[in-house]
């Protein structure tokens, strides 16, 4: 009896991805005017509100913004692990390779997670299974995607994690992941992700629980990893900081907003649109020690009840009247970044 | 693993000592206070104080410290510690047979008893809890939530009567009159135990016996799943690609089930406190209803003998709870 058979016989079906045409000449992801809605007591909650972005491969796009900015929820709507209900994704088109993922089976689409995009998470303590072996969380993934029986599995989770440099893999495979540090844990998660070697990695704040030093080996080993493999990026976070280091275009996201995307440099420079320029002044910095920290006032709007016009407006220093009443578009700025402020000149000569 | 099969095993040791110790002081504070219950098994035709005084001699209740109200008795205490160690658990007040003799005889029973509730209330517990859990606010868990509250909130004597009438008397009797239905079958929904069917006679106050808890273990399966369902190993499982079936049955049952073991195992001993009205209402011949027959007879030497017992077999399923709940979860074998 073959593998293959053995395989269909345990209800997994490895050939699932063979059937579909991935177009090999699209970009890696398109992401087009994503919605996503929840729905709460108080009413619907519009999380993600015409989100569009392109990743290519071996290109790092940072998503940026505030908690509760749609950034998670945009993640997990690619990813298709949304809880349905109370969430849904109410509009929009997610491509890879030029395929709509939300077209596409279950069955099939399940495959698409590991084998094509997978995904990293904030707090490694609590995003692995307290009550199974790392390496058995590991092989899982073998064994459910692939031919693999549970002995090649195991030899296969020990690969990856030497791969992410975890000293003597072999014995500590058999650990449980209370029995790690922060820092392992999260490399336990990068090894998860990359097991079946994705297109795309999309890592939601994979550093936030870690301390500052870690911190650094890990985002380090992930965008060697990422370049090795030539693999598409999404990095999530609001630290300002890791973002400067690693993406190359950025998308910052405000109440579930896309308001400005552009390049690293351009925004890091000069930004054009007043969120992002607000986030930048709010870094604390070492010459202005003593000095009164530039903080964005306010708070982010609710997103049951979003404020007529542009959702910033309360909290812009650049609001003026139109602002209230209209929502700005997505406009061109010159240098290919877009900005949704009816005021972006000004904003960047400022 | 083993350090903490030692340390369990540690702890087993003074929990015992004091349970035995609680409950011989209960006994002996009853004999201070409610009088001799020598004197009290002849009632208005006392037999010469001689024969008293050697029946007491027989009994050990000839100890001056019985005449002492609240005193401790740590002299009988000792000595019931000796006795119990050899084996020797005392004899009953009326016929004079050692109280291990009577517990051969009747353990088998409640055993048959306590094992058909712990498997109904398991199986059919969990099953009912995680349905409930993965349709939260639906029709199904609604249900659930109404008629698990309902099984709460009556008592287990007016469920067993009202289960005795209607299903063991006139469903019972409906079913035992037709022809065709196979003679065993009706005993399944028979009013009494009968000495010829051990298990079938013992199917229907095993599910009284195990309603109380079926209801508990399915309310706390559907907190504990739906607790799980958001937690984020399950969001990480299904990033993984795993399929729903997967994520659920082994990914959040798991996790799930830790607290519904510990449940478990504590109601082992609440199934042995129930089997006292179960037993009682269904003429059941087990323990709980020899010990039900000993207090009513005032006799301290069937109540402390069986108590004595009842807390050992308690505290050993605990144990056996403990290692089963350190197999399902590594923190706590590691720790």
């Amino acid at each position: 009896m073959s593998e293959s058979v053995i395989a269909s016989q345990r209800g997994i079906d490895v050939a699932a991805l063979q059937r579909v045409h991935f177009d090999r000449d699209a970009p890696l992801l398109e992401v087009d005017d994503l919605h996503v809605e929840f729905h709460t007591r108080d009413g619907t909650a519009k999380a993600v509100n015409g989100v569009s972005f392109t990743l290519h491969e071996g290109e790092t796009l940072g998503i940026l913004g505030e908690s509760g900015c749609g950034k998670s929820v945009t993640a997990q709507a690619i990813m298709g692990i949304l809880d349905i209900p109370p969430a849904r994704v109410a509009g929009g088109k997610i491509l890879f390779r030029g395929v709509d993922l939300q077209k596409m089976e279950e069955k099939t689409r399940r495959h698409i997670r590991a084998n094509k995009i997978a995904m990293i998470f904030q707090d490694a303590l609590s995003a692995l299974n307290p009550v199974f072996t790392v390496g058995w969380q590991l092989g899982e993934i073998y064994r459910k995607h692939t031919e693999a029986s549970r002995s090649q599995a195991k030899a296969k989770a020990v690969e990856l994690l030497d791969l992410v440099g975890i000293p003597a893999a072999k014995e500590r495979v058999n650990s449980f992941p209370h029995q790690f540090s922060g820092g392992m844990r999260q490399r336990v998660m990068i090894a998860m992700a990359l097991a079946l070697e994705p297109d795309i990695i999309i890592a939601d704040e994979p550093t936030t629980a870690l301390d500052v030093t870690v911190q650094a080996q890990v985002m380090k080993l992930l965008s060697d990893l990422q370049q090795d493999y030539r693999m598409g990026l999404i990095l999530i976070t609001h630290d300002m900081a890791v973002m400067a280091d690693v993406a190359d275009k950025i998308c910052v996201m405000y109440a579930g907003n896309a308001v400005e995307q552009a390049d690293v440099h351009q925004i890091y420079s000069r930004p054009a649109h007043p969120y992002s320029k607000g986030l930048l002044e709010s870094i604390p910095r070492v010459d202005m020690k003593g000095q009164e920290l530039a903080a964005i006032k306010g708070l982010p709007p609710v997103l049951v009840d979003p404020p007529p016009g542009c959702p910033f407006h309360p909290r812009c220093t650049f609001a003026r009247e139109r602002c209230q009443e209209e929502k700005p578009e997505l406009y061109d700025v010159p240098g290919d970044r877009r900005s949704a402020c009816f005021f972006w000149e000004e904003v960047i000569s400022s | 693993m083993g350090r903490y099969l030692i340390r369990r095993l540690l702890q087993f040791i003074p929990v015992l000592l004091g349970a035995l110790f609680l409950l011989h002081y209960m006994t002996v504070v009853g004999i201070q206070i409610s009088g001799d219950p020598v004197r009290a098994l002849f009632g208005d035709n006392p037999p010469p104080e001689s024969v008293l005084a050697a029946m007491r001699a027989d009994y050990g209740l000839d100890n001056p410290c019985l005449d002492r109200r609240f005193d401790p008795c740590v002299a009988m205490f000792v000595e019931r510690l000796g006795q119990y160690a050899t084996g020797d658990f005392g004899i009953d007040l009326r016929q004079g047979r050692p109280i291990t003799e009577h517990l051969g005889e009747r353990f088998p029973t409640t055993m048959r008893l306590a094992l058909i509730a712990v498997v109904f209330e398991t199986v059919l517990g969990i099953a009912l809890g995680v349905l409930a859990g993965l349709r939260k606010d639906r029709f199904v868990d609604n249900l659930v939530r109404a008629s698990t509250v309902l099984l709460i909130a009556f008592p287990v004597f007016i469920i067993g009567t009202l289960i005795q009438v209607y299903v063991g008397v006139k469903l019972g009797n409906w079913i035992r009159g037709q022809d065709s239905m196979p003679d065993w079958f009706g005993q399944m929904f028979t009013v009494t135990y009968s000495a010829d069917y051990p298990w079938l006679s013992l199917i229907l106050p095993g599910l009284v016996l195990g309603a109380f808890s079926l209801a508990a273990i399915a309310r706390l399966t559907r907190t504990s799943v739906i607790e799980n369902l958001r937690a984020d190993y399950v969001r990480t499982a299904k990033a993984k690609g795993m399929p729903g079936t997967r994520v659920v049955g082994v990914h959040t049952l798991r996790n799930s089930l830790i607290p519904v073991v510990t449940y478990i195992g504590f109601d082992i001993g609440n199934l042995m406190a129930g089997a006292v009205v179960t037993e009682g209402i269904f003429g059941v011949p087990g323990i709980g209803q020899f010990v039900f027959q000993g207090t009513q007879n005032k006799d301290a030497g069937i109540v402390v003998g069986t108590v004595t017992i009842l807390v050992l077999v308690y505290l050993i399923f605990n144990l056996v709870v403990d290692l089963l709940y350190a197999v399902l979860d590594p923190r706590i074998r590691y720790d």
